[in-house]
Protein backbone atom coordinates (compact mmCIF):
# COMPACT_ATOMS: atom_id res chain seq x y z
CA UNK A 1 0.00 0.00 0.00
CA UNK A 2 1.41 3.24 -1.10
CA UNK A 3 0.25 6.67 0.46
CA UNK A 4 -0.57 9.52 -1.33
CA UNK A 5 -1.21 12.43 -0.60
CA UNK A 6 -3.92 13.99 -3.02
CA UNK A 7 -5.27 17.49 -1.19
CA UNK A 8 -5.09 19.70 2.01
CA UNK A 9 -8.46 19.03 4.00
CA UNK A 10 -9.68 22.49 2.90
CA UNK A 11 -9.62 22.30 -0.87
CA UNK A 12 -12.43 19.55 -0.90
CA UNK A 13 -15.40 20.69 1.09
CA UNK A 14 -18.10 18.42 1.59
CA UNK A 15 -20.15 17.82 -1.56
CA UNK A 16 -16.94 18.17 -3.53
CA UNK A 17 -14.29 16.16 -4.98
CA UNK A 18 -11.15 16.23 -6.49
CA UNK A 19 -10.30 14.11 -9.57
CA UNK A 20 -6.18 13.06 -9.48
CA UNK A 21 -3.96 10.77 -11.19
CA UNK A 22 -1.78 8.05 -9.07
CA UNK A 23 0.75 5.39 -10.91
CA UNK A 24 -1.33 5.88 -14.25
CA UNK A 25 -4.94 5.50 -12.65
CA UNK A 26 -7.27 8.43 -12.15
CA UNK A 27 -8.93 8.70 -8.76
CA UNK A 28 -12.09 10.44 -7.49
CA UNK A 29 -11.63 11.89 -3.80
CA UNK A 30 -15.12 12.82 -2.60
CA UNK A 31 -16.03 14.96 0.74
CA UNK A 32 -19.48 13.51 1.65
CA UNK A 33 -20.63 14.94 4.80
CA UNK A 34 -17.03 15.74 6.29
CA UNK A 35 -16.07 12.23 5.51
CA UNK A 36 -13.77 11.31 2.62
CA UNK A 37 -14.11 8.73 0.26
CA UNK A 38 -12.15 7.49 -2.80
CA UNK A 39 -13.47 5.75 -6.05
CA UNK A 40 -11.37 4.44 -9.79
CA UNK A 41 -12.55 6.72 -11.89
CA UNK A 42 -13.69 4.34 -14.68
CA UNK A 43 -17.26 2.76 -14.31
CA UNK A 44 -17.49 -1.14 -14.18
CA UNK A 45 -20.27 -0.97 -17.06
CA UNK A 46 -18.05 0.49 -20.01
CA UNK A 47 -15.26 2.63 -18.33
CA UNK A 48 -16.51 5.93 -18.37
CA UNK A 49 -15.36 8.54 -15.92
CA UNK A 50 -17.50 7.35 -13.24
CA UNK A 51 -15.92 10.13 -11.17
CA UNK A 52 -17.07 13.07 -12.98
CA UNK A 53 -20.67 12.19 -12.31
CA UNK A 54 -23.23 14.23 -10.85
CA UNK A 55 -23.73 13.12 -7.23
CA UNK A 56 -27.14 12.67 -5.95
CA UNK A 57 -29.39 10.48 -3.55
CA UNK A 58 -32.13 8.29 -4.31
CA UNK A 59 -35.98 8.59 -5.23
CA UNK A 60 -37.30 5.67 -3.65
CA UNK A 61 -40.69 3.80 -4.10
CA UNK A 62 -41.84 0.45 -2.27
CA UNK A 63 -44.36 0.09 -5.00
CA UNK A 64 -46.13 1.85 -7.69
CA UNK A 65 -48.96 4.25 -6.62
CA UNK A 66 -47.46 4.12 -3.21
CA UNK A 67 -45.37 7.19 -1.61
CA UNK A 68 -42.06 7.98 -2.89
CA UNK A 69 -38.73 9.07 -0.77
CA UNK A 70 -35.52 11.12 -1.39
CA UNK A 71 -32.70 9.47 0.94
CA UNK A 72 -29.05 9.37 0.88
CA UNK A 73 -28.97 12.92 -0.69
CA UNK A 74 -25.51 13.82 -1.62
CA UNK A 75 -24.02 10.14 -1.21
CA UNK A 76 -24.59 8.37 -5.12
CA UNK A 77 -22.72 8.68 -7.48
CA UNK A 78 -24.43 8.53 -11.35
CA UNK A 79 -21.70 7.85 -13.83
CA UNK A 80 -21.80 10.48 -16.91
CA UNK A 81 -22.01 8.50 -19.51
CA UNK A 82 -25.36 6.02 -18.71
CA UNK A 83 -26.03 6.78 -15.34
CA UNK A 84 -25.56 3.60 -13.49
CA UNK A 85 -25.86 4.62 -9.91
CA UNK A 86 -23.13 3.62 -7.12
CA UNK A 87 -22.73 4.46 -3.14
CA UNK A 88 -19.97 6.70 -3.06
CA UNK A 89 -19.08 5.49 0.34
CA UNK A 90 -18.75 1.69 -0.53
CA UNK A 91 -18.51 1.70 -4.31
CA UNK A 92 -22.00 -0.53 -4.62
CA UNK A 93 -24.36 -0.65 -7.38
CA UNK A 94 -27.78 -0.21 -6.50
CA UNK A 95 -29.74 -1.49 -9.35
CA UNK A 96 -30.34 -4.61 -11.27
CA UNK A 97 -30.30 -6.88 -8.25
CA UNK A 98 -32.22 -10.41 -9.91
CA UNK A 99 -29.81 -10.49 -12.02
CA UNK A 100 -28.16 -13.84 -11.70
CA UNK A 101 -24.51 -12.10 -11.63
CA UNK A 102 -25.30 -10.77 -8.63
CA UNK A 103 -24.36 -13.72 -6.12
CA UNK A 104 -20.27 -13.88 -7.69
CA UNK A 105 -20.42 -10.01 -6.88
CA UNK A 106 -22.02 -9.89 -3.88
CA UNK A 107 -19.37 -12.15 -1.93
CA UNK A 108 -17.41 -8.46 -2.75
CA UNK A 109 -19.70 -6.61 -0.45
CA UNK A 110 -19.88 -9.00 2.10
CA UNK A 111 -19.08 -6.95 5.55
CA UNK A 112 -19.65 -3.72 3.75
CA UNK A 113 -22.14 -1.96 6.41
CA UNK A 114 -25.53 -1.36 5.02
CA UNK A 115 -27.65 1.74 5.34
CA UNK A 116 -30.66 1.28 7.01
CA UNK A 117 -32.55 2.93 4.37
CA UNK A 118 -31.00 0.75 2.05
CA UNK A 119 -32.61 -2.31 3.12
CA UNK A 120 -35.01 -2.89 1.05
CA UNK A 121 -32.61 -2.87 -2.10
CA UNK A 122 -30.53 -5.74 -2.43
CA UNK A 123 -26.70 -4.81 -3.71
CA UNK A 124 -26.71 -4.71 -7.34
CA UNK A 125 -23.93 -6.86 -9.47
CA UNK A 126 -21.12 -3.89 -9.72
CA UNK A 127 -18.88 -2.52 -7.38
CA UNK A 128 -16.60 0.54 -8.18
CA UNK A 129 -13.24 0.00 -7.15
CA UNK A 130 -12.16 1.84 -3.53
CA UNK A 131 -9.70 2.95 -2.23
CA UNK A 132 -8.99 4.11 1.36
CA UNK A 133 -8.33 7.56 2.34
CA UNK A 134 -7.22 9.18 5.90
CA UNK A 135 -7.47 12.60 6.99
CA UNK A 136 -3.32 13.41 8.09
CA UNK A 137 -2.92 15.83 10.94
CA UNK A 138 -6.12 17.43 9.84
CA UNK A 139 -4.47 18.56 7.08
CA UNK A 140 -4.17 16.44 4.07
CA UNK A 141 -6.47 13.85 2.45
CA UNK A 142 -4.80 10.81 2.15
CA UNK A 143 -5.14 8.20 -0.48
CA UNK A 144 -3.94 4.47 -0.14
CA UNK A 145 -3.48 2.57 -3.70
CA UNK A 146 -2.14 -0.85 -3.56
CA UNK B 1 4.53 10.36 0.71
CA UNK B 2 4.26 11.31 -2.64
CA UNK B 3 1.80 13.77 -4.01
CA UNK B 4 -0.75 12.76 -6.75
CA UNK B 5 -0.91 14.64 -9.63
CA UNK B 6 -3.60 16.51 -11.65
CA UNK B 7 -4.91 13.52 -14.33
CA UNK B 8 -3.45 13.59 -17.83
CA UNK B 9 -6.03 12.51 -20.26
CA UNK B 10 -9.78 12.30 -19.93
CA UNK B 11 -9.89 8.60 -19.53
CA UNK B 12 -8.35 6.66 -16.94
CA UNK B 13 -7.42 4.14 -19.91
CA UNK B 14 -6.23 4.02 -23.13
CA UNK B 15 -8.44 2.80 -26.03
CA UNK B 16 -7.71 -0.50 -26.38
CA UNK B 17 -9.50 -1.20 -30.16
CA UNK B 18 -6.82 -3.04 -32.36
CA UNK B 19 -9.47 -2.22 -35.84
CA UNK B 20 -10.29 0.79 -37.66
CA UNK B 21 -13.64 2.71 -36.28
CA UNK B 22 -16.05 4.69 -37.87
CA UNK B 23 -18.29 6.29 -35.83
CA UNK B 24 -21.75 5.89 -38.02
CA UNK B 25 -24.00 8.62 -35.58
CA UNK B 26 -22.56 11.57 -33.66
CA UNK B 27 -24.46 15.16 -32.57
CA UNK B 28 -23.24 18.45 -33.15
CA UNK B 29 -24.98 21.03 -32.19
CA UNK B 30 -24.51 25.37 -32.34
CA UNK B 31 -21.94 26.92 -30.06
CA UNK B 32 -24.74 29.91 -29.48
CA UNK B 33 -28.20 30.37 -31.40
CA UNK B 34 -26.38 32.86 -33.67
CA UNK B 35 -25.01 30.09 -35.60
CA UNK B 36 -27.93 29.19 -37.10
CA UNK B 37 -29.45 32.51 -37.70
CA UNK B 38 -25.81 33.88 -39.45
CA UNK B 39 -26.46 30.70 -41.91
CA UNK B 40 -30.22 31.13 -42.65
CA UNK B 41 -31.14 33.01 -45.73
CA UNK B 42 -32.01 36.67 -45.13
CA UNK B 43 -35.18 36.51 -46.10
CA UNK B 44 -35.94 34.30 -43.10
CA UNK B 45 -34.16 35.66 -40.64
CA UNK B 46 -36.61 38.09 -39.16
CA UNK B 47 -39.06 35.35 -39.22
CA UNK B 48 -36.74 33.06 -37.34
CA UNK B 49 -36.05 35.92 -34.54
CA UNK B 50 -39.80 36.74 -34.49
CA UNK B 51 -41.47 33.85 -34.66
CA UNK B 52 -38.88 31.08 -34.10
CA UNK B 53 -39.29 27.00 -34.48
CA UNK B 54 -42.51 25.24 -34.00
CA UNK B 55 -42.72 21.27 -33.79
CA UNK B 56 -44.59 18.80 -32.50
CA UNK B 57 -45.22 17.48 -28.49
CA UNK B 58 -43.48 14.23 -27.12
CA UNK B 59 -40.08 15.25 -27.89
CA UNK B 60 -38.54 17.12 -24.70
CA UNK B 61 -34.67 17.69 -23.38
CA UNK B 62 -33.10 17.41 -21.01
CA UNK B 63 -33.92 13.23 -21.43
CA UNK B 64 -32.57 11.95 -18.29
CA UNK B 65 -29.24 14.09 -18.56
CA UNK B 66 -29.30 18.03 -19.70
CA UNK B 67 -29.04 18.14 -23.21
CA UNK B 68 -29.42 14.35 -23.32
CA UNK B 69 -25.20 14.32 -22.92
CA UNK B 70 -22.66 12.38 -21.19
CA UNK B 71 -21.65 14.86 -18.30
CA UNK B 72 -18.21 14.56 -19.09
CA UNK B 73 -18.93 16.34 -22.87
CA UNK B 74 -19.61 19.65 -21.75
CA UNK B 75 -16.68 21.60 -23.24
CA UNK B 76 -14.01 23.54 -21.15
CA UNK B 77 -14.70 26.43 -23.51
CA UNK B 78 -18.52 26.74 -22.89
CA UNK B 79 -20.94 26.12 -24.88
CA UNK B 80 -23.04 22.84 -24.97
CA UNK B 81 -21.75 19.30 -25.85
CA UNK B 82 -21.00 18.61 -29.46
CA UNK B 83 -20.89 22.17 -30.10
CA UNK B 84 -17.07 22.55 -29.72
CA UNK B 85 -15.00 21.07 -32.78
CA UNK B 86 -11.82 21.26 -30.52
CA UNK B 87 -13.55 19.07 -28.16
CA UNK B 88 -14.97 16.65 -30.22
CA UNK B 89 -11.70 15.99 -31.77
CA UNK B 90 -10.40 15.50 -28.43
CA UNK B 91 -12.59 13.98 -26.64
CA UNK B 92 -13.72 11.23 -29.67
CA UNK B 93 -12.16 11.50 -32.93
CA UNK B 94 -8.36 11.53 -31.17
CA UNK B 95 -9.29 9.90 -27.99
CA UNK B 96 -10.66 6.45 -29.70
CA UNK B 97 -8.73 7.01 -32.68
CA UNK B 98 -11.75 7.45 -35.41
CA UNK B 99 -11.19 7.21 -38.66
CA UNK B 100 -14.01 8.48 -40.19
CA UNK B 101 -17.54 9.99 -38.25
CA UNK B 102 -21.21 10.73 -39.64
CA UNK B 103 -22.55 13.73 -38.01
CA UNK B 104 -26.20 13.49 -37.33
CA UNK B 105 -27.52 16.98 -36.01
CA UNK B 106 -30.87 16.81 -34.33
CA UNK B 107 -31.77 20.20 -34.50
CA UNK B 108 -35.77 20.46 -34.51
CA UNK B 109 -35.44 21.40 -38.48
CA UNK B 110 -36.88 18.55 -39.94
CA UNK B 111 -40.21 18.70 -38.37
CA UNK B 112 -40.88 22.46 -38.43
CA UNK B 113 -44.57 22.95 -39.35
CA UNK B 114 -43.84 25.57 -41.14
CA UNK B 115 -42.58 24.08 -44.59
CA UNK B 116 -40.37 26.87 -45.95
CA UNK B 117 -38.83 27.68 -42.98
CA UNK B 118 -38.17 24.40 -42.23
CA UNK B 119 -36.98 24.45 -45.60
CA UNK B 120 -34.64 27.18 -45.18
CA UNK B 121 -33.25 25.73 -41.64
CA UNK B 122 -32.50 23.20 -42.85
CA UNK B 123 -30.51 24.52 -46.16
CA UNK B 124 -28.68 26.81 -43.19
CA UNK B 125 -27.86 23.63 -41.22
CA UNK B 126 -26.77 21.81 -44.12
CA UNK B 127 -24.29 24.99 -44.69
CA UNK B 128 -23.43 25.34 -41.25
CA UNK B 129 -21.94 21.20 -41.37
CA UNK B 130 -20.30 21.85 -44.21
CA UNK B 131 -18.12 25.00 -43.49
CA UNK B 132 -17.72 24.46 -39.20
CA UNK B 133 -17.01 20.87 -39.44
CA UNK B 134 -16.66 18.66 -42.40
CA UNK B 135 -14.30 21.42 -44.44
CA UNK B 136 -11.90 22.11 -41.42
CA UNK B 137 -12.06 18.15 -40.29
CA UNK B 138 -11.56 15.41 -43.19
CA UNK B 139 -12.23 12.16 -40.17
CA UNK B 140 -16.58 13.95 -40.35
CA UNK B 141 -18.99 13.92 -42.94
CA UNK B 142 -22.28 15.37 -43.30
CA UNK B 143 -26.06 14.35 -43.62
CA UNK B 144 -28.17 16.11 -45.59
CA UNK B 145 -31.10 17.54 -42.93
CA UNK B 146 -34.19 17.41 -45.24
CA UNK B 147 -38.04 19.12 -44.29
CA UNK B 148 -38.95 15.62 -44.62
CA UNK B 149 -43.02 16.07 -44.48
CA UNK B 150 -42.89 17.41 -47.94
CA UNK B 151 -41.20 15.11 -50.68
CA UNK B 152 -40.30 18.01 -52.93
CA UNK B 153 -38.49 20.49 -50.85
CA UNK B 154 -36.80 17.24 -48.90
CA UNK B 155 -36.15 16.28 -52.45
CA UNK B 156 -35.08 20.19 -53.71
CA UNK B 157 -32.53 19.61 -50.74
CA UNK B 158 -31.51 15.99 -51.31
CA UNK B 159 -30.67 17.94 -54.89
CA UNK B 160 -28.67 20.51 -53.90
CA UNK B 161 -25.97 18.35 -51.93
CA UNK B 162 -26.04 15.07 -53.56
CA UNK B 163 -23.16 16.29 -55.29
CA UNK B 164 -20.79 17.07 -52.65
CA UNK B 165 -18.48 14.45 -51.27
CA UNK B 166 -18.83 16.08 -47.93
CA UNK B 167 -22.76 14.75 -47.59
CA UNK B 168 -23.09 10.64 -47.37
CA UNK B 169 -26.75 10.23 -46.37
CA UNK B 170 -30.29 11.91 -45.92
CA UNK B 171 -30.89 12.51 -42.68
CA UNK B 172 -34.75 11.82 -41.02
CA UNK B 173 -36.04 11.45 -37.33
CA UNK B 174 -38.32 8.09 -36.43
CA UNK B 175 -40.96 9.47 -35.48
CA UNK B 176 -42.78 11.06 -38.70
CA UNK B 177 -46.43 12.29 -39.09
CA UNK B 178 -47.25 9.27 -41.30
CA UNK B 179 -45.76 6.62 -41.63
CA UNK B 180 -42.45 6.31 -44.25
CA UNK B 181 -44.24 4.57 -47.03
CA UNK B 182 -46.70 6.61 -47.38
CA UNK B 183 -46.73 7.99 -51.23
CA UNK B 184 -46.25 11.89 -49.97
CA UNK B 185 -42.59 10.66 -49.02
CA UNK B 186 -41.76 9.02 -51.92
CA UNK B 187 -40.31 12.43 -53.68
CA UNK B 188 -37.37 12.40 -51.06
CA UNK B 189 -37.09 8.43 -51.70
CA UNK B 190 -36.08 9.44 -55.92
CA UNK B 191 -34.11 12.33 -54.85
CA UNK B 192 -32.22 9.97 -52.65
CA UNK B 193 -31.97 7.20 -55.30
CA UNK B 194 -31.06 9.86 -58.00
CA UNK B 195 -28.10 11.22 -55.76
CA UNK B 196 -27.06 7.53 -54.75
CA UNK B 197 -27.69 8.83 -51.22
CA UNK B 198 -28.90 6.48 -48.16
CA UNK B 199 -31.79 7.87 -45.98
CA UNK B 200 -30.86 7.27 -42.64
CA UNK B 201 -33.52 7.65 -39.90
CA UNK B 202 -32.66 8.69 -36.02
CA UNK B 203 -34.55 7.27 -33.11
CA UNK B 204 -36.32 9.81 -31.68
CA UNK B 205 -38.68 13.23 -32.66
CA UNK B 206 -42.30 13.63 -32.56
CA UNK B 207 -44.63 13.72 -35.66
CA UNK B 208 -47.92 15.15 -34.11
CA UNK B 209 -49.35 11.63 -32.81
CA UNK B 210 -49.01 9.61 -29.57
CA UNK B 211 -44.89 8.44 -29.14
CA UNK B 212 -46.52 4.82 -28.50
CA UNK B 213 -48.51 2.60 -30.46
CA UNK B 214 -51.10 2.45 -27.67
CA UNK B 215 -51.04 6.40 -26.34
CA UNK B 216 -49.21 8.45 -24.44
CA UNK B 217 -47.12 7.04 -21.54
CA UNK B 218 -46.19 8.88 -18.04
CA UNK B 219 -42.12 8.71 -18.15
CA UNK B 220 -39.56 9.16 -20.93
CA UNK B 221 -37.92 5.43 -19.50
CA UNK B 222 -41.20 4.26 -21.89
CA UNK B 223 -39.81 6.58 -24.46
CA UNK B 224 -36.48 5.59 -24.73
CA UNK B 225 -37.32 1.79 -23.50
CA UNK B 226 -39.70 1.51 -26.11
CA UNK B 227 -38.12 3.27 -29.27
CA UNK B 228 -38.03 0.03 -31.10
CA UNK B 229 -41.98 0.51 -31.82
CA UNK B 230 -41.30 3.75 -33.44
CA UNK B 231 -38.45 1.54 -35.91
CA UNK B 232 -40.64 -1.58 -36.18
CA UNK B 233 -43.91 1.11 -37.75
CA UNK B 234 -41.54 2.69 -40.33
CA UNK B 235 -39.77 -1.01 -41.72
CA UNK B 236 -43.41 -1.91 -42.06
CA UNK B 237 -45.01 0.75 -43.68
CA UNK B 238 -42.06 1.08 -46.47
CA UNK B 239 -42.09 -2.74 -47.40
CA UNK B 240 -45.37 -3.28 -47.51
CA UNK B 241 -46.27 -0.25 -49.26
CA UNK B 242 -43.72 -1.28 -51.61
CA UNK B 243 -41.17 1.55 -51.55
CA UNK B 244 -38.42 -0.83 -52.87
CA UNK B 245 -40.37 -2.21 -55.49
CA UNK B 246 -40.58 1.40 -56.80
CA UNK B 247 -36.84 2.95 -56.19
CA UNK B 248 -34.94 -0.68 -55.94
CA UNK B 249 -31.83 1.41 -55.32
CA UNK B 250 -32.96 2.98 -51.93
CA UNK B 251 -31.20 2.35 -49.30
CA UNK B 252 -32.05 2.82 -45.51
CA UNK B 253 -30.17 3.03 -42.06
CA UNK B 254 -32.08 2.76 -38.77
CA UNK B 255 -30.04 4.57 -36.46
CA UNK B 256 -30.28 4.05 -32.45
CA UNK B 257 -32.96 1.71 -32.90
CA UNK B 258 -31.43 -1.08 -31.88
CA UNK B 259 -31.58 -4.93 -33.49
CA UNK B 260 -32.63 -7.32 -31.96
CA UNK B 261 -36.24 -6.99 -32.66
CA UNK B 262 -35.35 -7.67 -36.42
CA UNK B 263 -35.68 -10.98 -36.64
CA UNK B 264 -38.92 -11.90 -34.85
CA UNK B 265 -40.31 -8.91 -36.77
CA UNK B 266 -39.32 -10.41 -40.15
CA UNK B 267 -40.83 -14.10 -39.30
CA UNK B 268 -43.87 -12.16 -38.27
CA UNK B 269 -43.81 -10.05 -41.52
CA UNK B 270 -43.17 -12.95 -44.11
CA UNK B 271 -46.04 -15.02 -42.25
CA UNK B 272 -48.37 -11.70 -43.30
CA UNK B 273 -47.43 -11.69 -46.47
CA UNK B 274 -47.70 -15.35 -47.37
CA UNK B 275 -51.35 -15.09 -46.10
CA UNK B 276 -52.28 -11.45 -46.83
CA UNK B 277 -50.15 -10.94 -49.87
CA UNK B 278 -53.29 -10.58 -52.53
CA UNK B 279 -53.81 -6.56 -50.50
CA UNK B 280 -50.45 -5.84 -51.83
CA UNK B 281 -49.83 -7.62 -54.76
CA UNK B 282 -46.95 -5.51 -55.92
CA UNK B 283 -44.63 -7.10 -52.91
CA UNK B 284 -43.14 -9.96 -55.17
CA UNK B 285 -40.44 -11.18 -52.80
CA UNK B 286 -40.73 -12.09 -48.76
CA UNK B 287 -39.83 -8.80 -46.44
CA UNK B 288 -36.97 -10.63 -45.09
CA UNK B 289 -35.50 -10.47 -48.50
CA UNK B 290 -36.35 -7.02 -49.15
CA UNK B 291 -35.08 -5.90 -45.70
CA UNK B 292 -31.65 -7.77 -45.98
CA UNK B 293 -31.17 -6.01 -49.44
CA UNK B 294 -32.35 -2.28 -48.31
CA UNK B 295 -31.47 -1.85 -44.86
CA UNK B 296 -28.35 -1.25 -42.57
CA UNK B 297 -28.52 -0.72 -38.98
CA UNK B 298 -26.55 0.71 -36.35
CA UNK B 299 -25.45 -1.03 -33.11
CA UNK B 300 -26.35 1.67 -30.64
CA UNK B 301 -27.36 1.66 -27.88
CA UNK B 302 -26.06 -1.98 -27.86
CA UNK B 303 -28.13 -4.97 -27.31
CA UNK B 304 -26.97 -5.90 -23.55
CA UNK B 305 -28.98 -9.87 -23.45
CA UNK B 306 -28.80 -11.31 -19.75
CA UNK B 307 -26.87 -13.99 -21.42
CA UNK B 308 -23.79 -12.80 -23.74
CA UNK B 309 -24.37 -15.60 -25.50
CA UNK B 310 -27.50 -14.95 -26.81
CA UNK B 311 -25.55 -12.33 -28.35
CA UNK B 312 -23.75 -14.63 -30.80
CA UNK B 313 -26.96 -16.22 -31.56
CA UNK B 314 -28.85 -12.66 -32.24
CA UNK B 315 -26.38 -12.00 -34.87
CA UNK B 316 -26.99 -15.65 -36.24
CA UNK B 317 -30.62 -14.81 -36.69
CA UNK B 318 -30.13 -11.39 -37.70
CA UNK B 319 -28.28 -12.59 -41.00
CA UNK B 320 -26.62 -9.36 -41.68
CA UNK B 321 -23.05 -9.09 -40.84
CA UNK B 322 -22.62 -6.84 -43.91
CA UNK B 323 -24.77 -4.33 -42.67
CA UNK B 324 -24.54 -3.46 -38.84
CA UNK B 325 -22.54 -0.46 -37.99
CA UNK B 326 -20.93 0.59 -34.84
CA UNK B 327 -22.00 3.88 -33.33
CA UNK B 328 -20.84 6.01 -30.26
CA UNK B 329 -23.97 8.26 -30.56
CA UNK B 330 -21.63 11.24 -28.48
CA UNK B 331 -21.93 13.34 -26.82
CA UNK B 332 -25.23 11.68 -25.75
CA UNK B 333 -25.44 10.11 -22.71
CA UNK B 334 -26.30 6.57 -24.08
CA UNK B 335 -22.75 6.63 -25.71
CA UNK B 336 -21.13 2.94 -26.53
CA UNK B 337 -17.38 2.78 -25.94
CA UNK B 338 -15.74 1.30 -29.40
CA UNK B 339 -14.03 -0.97 -27.14
CA UNK B 340 -16.42 -2.29 -24.48
CA UNK B 341 -19.61 -1.92 -26.31
CA UNK B 342 -20.30 -5.43 -27.85
CA UNK B 343 -20.99 -7.93 -24.79
CA UNK B 344 -18.97 -10.84 -26.82
CA UNK B 345 -15.48 -11.14 -28.28
CA UNK B 346 -16.36 -11.05 -31.77
CA UNK B 347 -14.45 -12.87 -34.60
CA UNK B 348 -12.12 -10.74 -36.56
CA UNK B 349 -14.12 -10.48 -39.63
CA UNK B 350 -17.36 -9.54 -37.90
CA UNK B 351 -15.06 -7.22 -35.83
CA UNK B 352 -13.76 -5.28 -38.70
CA UNK B 353 -17.02 -5.16 -40.72
CA UNK B 354 -19.26 -3.97 -37.84
CA UNK B 355 -16.32 -1.11 -36.71
CA UNK B 356 -15.30 0.12 -39.77
CA UNK B 357 -15.55 -1.95 -43.11
CA UNK B 358 -19.52 -1.70 -43.11
CA UNK B 359 -20.03 1.56 -42.85
CA UNK B 360 -17.09 2.39 -45.34
CA UNK B 361 -18.92 0.70 -48.20
CA UNK B 362 -22.02 1.85 -47.25
CA UNK B 363 -20.95 5.25 -47.25
CA UNK B 364 -18.47 5.16 -50.04
CA UNK B 365 -15.39 5.98 -47.60
CA UNK B 366 -12.48 5.82 -48.82
S1 LIG C 1 -19.89 3.45 -18.47
FE1 LIG C 1 -20.75 4.05 -16.58
S2 LIG C 1 -22.81 3.62 -16.80
FE2 LIG C 1 -21.97 2.94 -18.64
Amino acid sequence: MAKHIVARVDEIPPGERKIVEIGGRTIGVFNVNGSFYALRNRCPHQGGPLCQGRVSGFLMATKPGGEYTYTRRGEILRCPWHGWEFDITTGQSWFDPAKTRVRAYEVHVEGLPMPEEMGKLLPGPYTAETYEVSVDDQQFVVVEVP
Amino acid sequence: MAVATAPSALLDRPSSIDVAVIDTDIHITFPSPDVLTNYLAPEWREHHRTFGMRGHQGSHYPRAMPNAARHDSWPAAGGPPGSNLGFVQEQLLDGWNIEYGILNPLVGVGEQRNLAYGAALARAVNEWQLHDWVEPEARLRASVVVPWEDGELAAAEIDHWGGHSAFVQALLIIRTKEPLGRRKYWKMYEAAERNNLPIGIHFGGAGGGPITGAGWPSHYIEDHGGMPQAFQAQVISLIYEGVFERFPGLQIVLIEGGFAWIPPMLWRMDAAWRKLGAETPYLKRPPSEVFREHFWVSTQPMEEPLQREYFRQLLDQLAMDDRLLFATDYPHWDFDAPDQAFPIALDPVRKRNFMAENARRLYGLP
